[in-house]
């Protein structure tokens, strides 16, 4: 039997003690969603992967009727599998078996047979997955211009139908690395496309950077060439870097094993994601750190999926953090990254949840952001947390903190009454700020290292299509970004004063 | 007469809701420290106000709830449903399943036209189960998207087809910090499309609130449904019925109508905010008397010295005396010593109402020039007594208290607007820069004029 079935098996059988309102008719089913998440590339279908487990897991706690509600819906739809073709899309009633929401795409066969053969496969069918045997070779300009005209057809059907499915899509997502070939080139491909097919949907993007000793020896160029992209056809993009994921795993790990006082991660938490998890780390990191990016993916759709005093769409969240259209690039940091034994948390631990999303070990990438400038933060709260906390907080912890003069104020804020499972509250903080600029900078060298000796530039340009042109145009929209970020952070310092306003004839 | 409320957004609603539960529980309230005939009047009336009713006798309220995405309104809905004594009526309500992102311009120019018909046709629907319409009560937060863009949306189209009923709109002034980034272009667009279509706006901050709830309240850990509540208990202090004249057992019969009279006597002054005393946990009630002298004379002191509670009041703010050269314009850099009213209506309930000196509010001196203390102060009263209070009193005044946040709210606007930040994310849904400065030019003047009063 496997995994899902398992879950699926335990929301129907559970008498729940989730209530609804009783009379209340459901007016056209449900078949909205938030978001269509598409993976792409190696990485990007691991994280997928890790997300889609949690995703199942984090519903089924919190429904433990096995209808098919709203919060699910926004993530999977509801499908009779004894109706043959595709019109068995159930919008009410008992969950039959969920299909995810998601389109997965690798060049190469590996990961997605994988999943396939896992504890996943029933939630995904043929028509969700695009996979072709050869692989991008870690080379942008493959993923780009071979594969994204070869596929732009299949790939454009596929997500097609996986719209029709929804009447109401708000955001795509896509997970990929910046480092290789088929994630950096064709996830970023993809981009443009929906753009073009679908410029109402918000197009959310996770990124993972590689780390300074990658042993993709061409990464300094997929990633800089995928940068000009994320700057042109995204609208949001929440950056990881690798070595930062590690670092948090580590630290995990220490928790753990130097044994403090009352210090014990709790091993249903989602954040380890199972008993065996912490062990199966030391064999495997990537487990736990594509779980960690799973995990902000959950927490950043909760408050548009649960309920809670201070809701908050996706759709908000650009909004409110997006100043200007090219300054999308949003640090995040999970806190707790673990949890501590006792339940009735104190004040005391709560207040900790804060100020650690704001130091420098607990961002996703590697960045201080309490030493940079903010543009906008946004603190978005799970679990028994209420306004009172919030405000408290945010005044203690401004006075730390240097934002725009045009934006002091510049916070965001909500509150999801639903906790991930196995804690009693969590944070995700994202921030608008200038601590993203060195990552750039020294993606930037690493890239003109290579460049300036035409290091393997002809892997690039015997791809049709790519020119030395791409190169340069590349760098110096990179570099447009960087120069953005300076003319920021040069203000600096400077004293906020108020402009002279527009005056009235009393 | 009947007044019809629209709720607007996340915020509308769950203020909404918490208003009609209060309105409910109130009017049935066993300790109404009054006769039996007089509480059954005073029940009626609450109901002709605010319900009414279906075959099986459950009081369904005259509102209409409007959101954009479904997850507050269902949860509004089932709250209201298992409360078993009241609830919305079954097709009253409208929602779709994309918020407004805290955009004004998607609520006002996506949302707005998008969804006029189906949202004024119940609206429509709700004033024609009323016999005599007195206006509308439209609650909407003005930090967001929805209740911000909708509401100014739906209330200009109110104005449009019921220009004889009155509107006025139940505003909530977001936090100074921390709620919505864009709070303050949200704001000053909310404000200036409603200082043209509306009739009043009552204004609710939530840092006031939240102090009430912190310092009067003693809650420690405050939510949004304790601001909601103590927001509503103020309202119901206002809108529950009263004697329409002194002495007699007849109710009024048009409040919004009469309230408007006594307190918005010029387009260009119609912020007014509600100040009540006294205000406390249940725990303390129980040990607390209160005459009408006491009461009155802080209320007074909370409007002169614009204290929005009863703690902490300065009472070092006299009012400028008579004979003195008049001080000149207030400046705003200086703090705002003396809040100066343009006008007043005290609402008294309970016990020995009738023997209330309320001379202290008939003081020219509190007044602007250009209106007499007789036209510029009115007072409601009632035996009746308001919840558990014995004897209450609450104050709407249209006066300078909002001087300060309002110029604020203009000030931090102007300056993220000339950095141009955000305004791309506007212009995309039809507002643009001039929409902008018109909004800023517009609400510059109204700081002027209570500036100026």
């Amino acid at each position: 039997m496997t995994q899902s079935v398992v879950v699926q098996g335990e929301l129907q059988g559970r008498v729940g003690t989730l209530s609804l309102a009783a009379d209340r008719p459901v007016p056209n089913g449900y078949s909205f969603s938030l978001l269509s998440l598409i993976a792409v590339g190696q990485c990007g279908n691991q994280i997928g992967c890790c997300f889609w487990d949690l995703a199942l897991r984090e519903h089924a706690a919190v429904n433990q009727k096995g209808i098919y509600d709203e919060a699910i819906s926004s993530f999977f739809r509801n499908v009779d599998t004894r109706v043959v073709g595709d019109g068995g899309s159930i919008s009410k009633g008992k969950i039959c078996s969920l299909k995810a929401r998601a389109v997965l795409i690798d060049m190469e066969e590996g990961v997605v047979n994988e999943i396939l053969q896992g504890p996943l496969r029933d939630v995904f069918d043929n028509k969700q997955l695009i996979t072709d045997i050869s692989g991008s070779g870690n080379n942008w300009a493959v993923g780009h211009k071979v594969f994204g005209s070869l596929y732009q057809e299949q790939i454009l059907e596929k997500l097609r139908k996986s719209a029709e499915h929804c009447d109401c899509l708000q955001c795509f997502f896509i997970i990929h690395s910046m480092g290789g070939g088929t994630g950096s080139g064709l996830g970023t491909f993809l981009l443009k496309v929906l753009e073009d097919e679908f410029p109402e949907v918000y197009r959310f993007v996770t990124s993972v950077y590689p780390s300074g000793e990658d042993d993709v020896i061409t990464s300094p160029y997929n990633s800089i060439l995928a940068m000009k992209e994320l700057n042109e056809h995204a609208d949001c993009v929440l950056p990881i870097d690798n070595q930062s994921l590690f670092d948090i795993i580590s630290k995990i790990d220490l928790m753990v094993n130097s044994g403090k006082l009352g210090t014990t991660v709790k091993p249903k938490s989602l954040v380890t994601s199972s008993a065996e998890a912490l062990k199966k780390q030391h064999q495997k990191p990537f487990d736990g750190m594509n779980n960690i990016v799973a995990n902000l993916l959950l927490n950043l759709t909760s408050s548009a999926r649960f309920e809670g005093s201070l809701n908050m769409d996706l759709n908000e969240i650009s909004m409110n953090l997006v100043p200007f259209p090219q300054l999308h690039y949003l640090v995040s940091s999970l806190t707790p990254l673990y949890t501590l034994a006792d339940v009735n948390i104190p004040t005391r631990r709560l207040d900790q949840m804060f100020s650690d999303a704001f130091s420098k070990d607990h961002q996703l990438i590697r960045a201080d952001p309490k030493h940079s400038l903010y543009l906008a933060c946004a603190l978005m709260v799970r679990g028994n947390v209420q306004v009172s906390d919030l405000r408290r907080n945010i005044e203690r912890l401004k006075p730390s903190l240097q934002f725009i003069s045009w934006n002091q104020e510049g916070w965001k804020t909500s509150l999801c009454s639903v906790p991930p499972v196995g804690h009693s509250h969590s944070l995700l903080a994202l921030a608008n700020n200038t601590c993203v600029k060195p990552t750039f900078m020294e993606l930037r060298e690493r890239f003109m290292r290579l460049y300036k000796k035409k290091a393997h530039l002809h892997h690039y340009l015997q791809i049709e299509g790519m020119e030395e042109s791409c190169f340069a145009e590349a760098v110096s929209s990179v570099s447009g970004l960087i120069e953005e970020y300076k003319q920021l952070d040069a203000t600096l310092g400077t004293p906020v004063e108020d402009l002279p306003r527009l005056s009235v004839a009393v | 007469m009947s007044i019809v409320t629209v709720q607007l957004g996340q915020c509308g609603n769950q203020i909404g809701f918490e208003v009609f539960d209060a309105l409910y529980n109130d009017s049935h309230c066993p300790q109404g420290l009054c006769s039996k005939r007089e509480n059954e009047v005073y029940q009626e009336s609450c109901k002709e106000r605010f319900f009414s009713e279906e075959e099986n006798g459950v009081p369904v309220a005259r509102a209409v709830l409007v959101d954009m995405e479904p997850k507050v309104i269902n949860q509004t809905l089932s709250k209201a449903a298992q409360s078993g004594q009241w609830k919305y009526g079954q097709h009253s309500c409208f929602c779709q399943k994309q918020g407004s992102g805290n955009n004004w311009a998607y609520g006002y120019s996506v949302h707005g036209p998008r969804h006029e018909e189906p949202i004024m046709n119940l609206i429509q629907k709700e004033v024609e189960k009323c016999d005599c319409l007195s206006g509308f009560f439209i609650i909407m937060s003005m930090a967001g998207g929805t209740g911000s863009g909708l509401g100014a949306f739906i209330t200009q189209n109110l104005q449009d087809q019921y220009s004889n009923a009155l509107k006025m709109n139940q505003i909530i002034w977001p936090y100074g910090t921390g709620e919505v980034i864009v709070q303050n272009y949200n704001s000053i667009l909310t404000l200036s499309h409603l200082y043209r279509s509306s009739d009043a706006l009552l204004v609710h901050e939530n840092d006031a609130v939240h102090k009430i709830c912190a310092k009067l309240m003693n809650i420690k850990q405050i939510s949004f449904r304790d601001i909601n509540q103590v927001l509503a208990h103020q309202l119901g202090s206002v809108f529950q019925p009263t004697y329409s004249m002194e002495g007699s057992y007849h109710y009024r019969r048009n409040p919004l109508g009469d309230l408007m009279e006594s307190l918005v006597p010029h387009p260009e002054f119609k912020m007014l905010g509600i100040r009540n005393i006294p205000q406390m946990c249940e725990n303390s009630l129980a040990y607390s008397t209160f005459t009408w002298t006491g009461l009155l004379k802080h209320l007074r002191q909370m409007l002169i010295s614009n204290s929005k509670m009863e703690e902490g009041i300065n009472w070092q703010v006299r009012p400028p005396l008579s004979g003195l050269p008049p001080l000149g314009k207030v400046s705003l850099n200086r703090e705002l010593h003396f809040n100066t009213s343009i006008a007043n209506l005290v609402i008294l309930r309970g016990k020995d109402v009738h023997s209330a000196d309320l001379g202290g509010f008939k003081d020219p001196e509190l007044y602007t020039s250009w209106l007499a203390p007789v036209n510029a102060f009115s007072a409601w009263k009632t035996q009746r007594a308001f919840r558990k209070y014995e004897k209450s009193a609450a104050l709407v005044s249209n006066s300078q208290f909002l001087l300060k946040p309002l110029d604020t709210i203009v000030g931090k606007a102007w300056n993220m607007f000339a950095s141009k930040a955000y305004i791309h994310q506007y212009t995309k849904f039809g507002i643009e820069e001039e929409d902008f400065l018109d909004s800023f030019t517009l609400l510059e003047q109204v700081v002027a004029s209570y500036c100026n009063v």
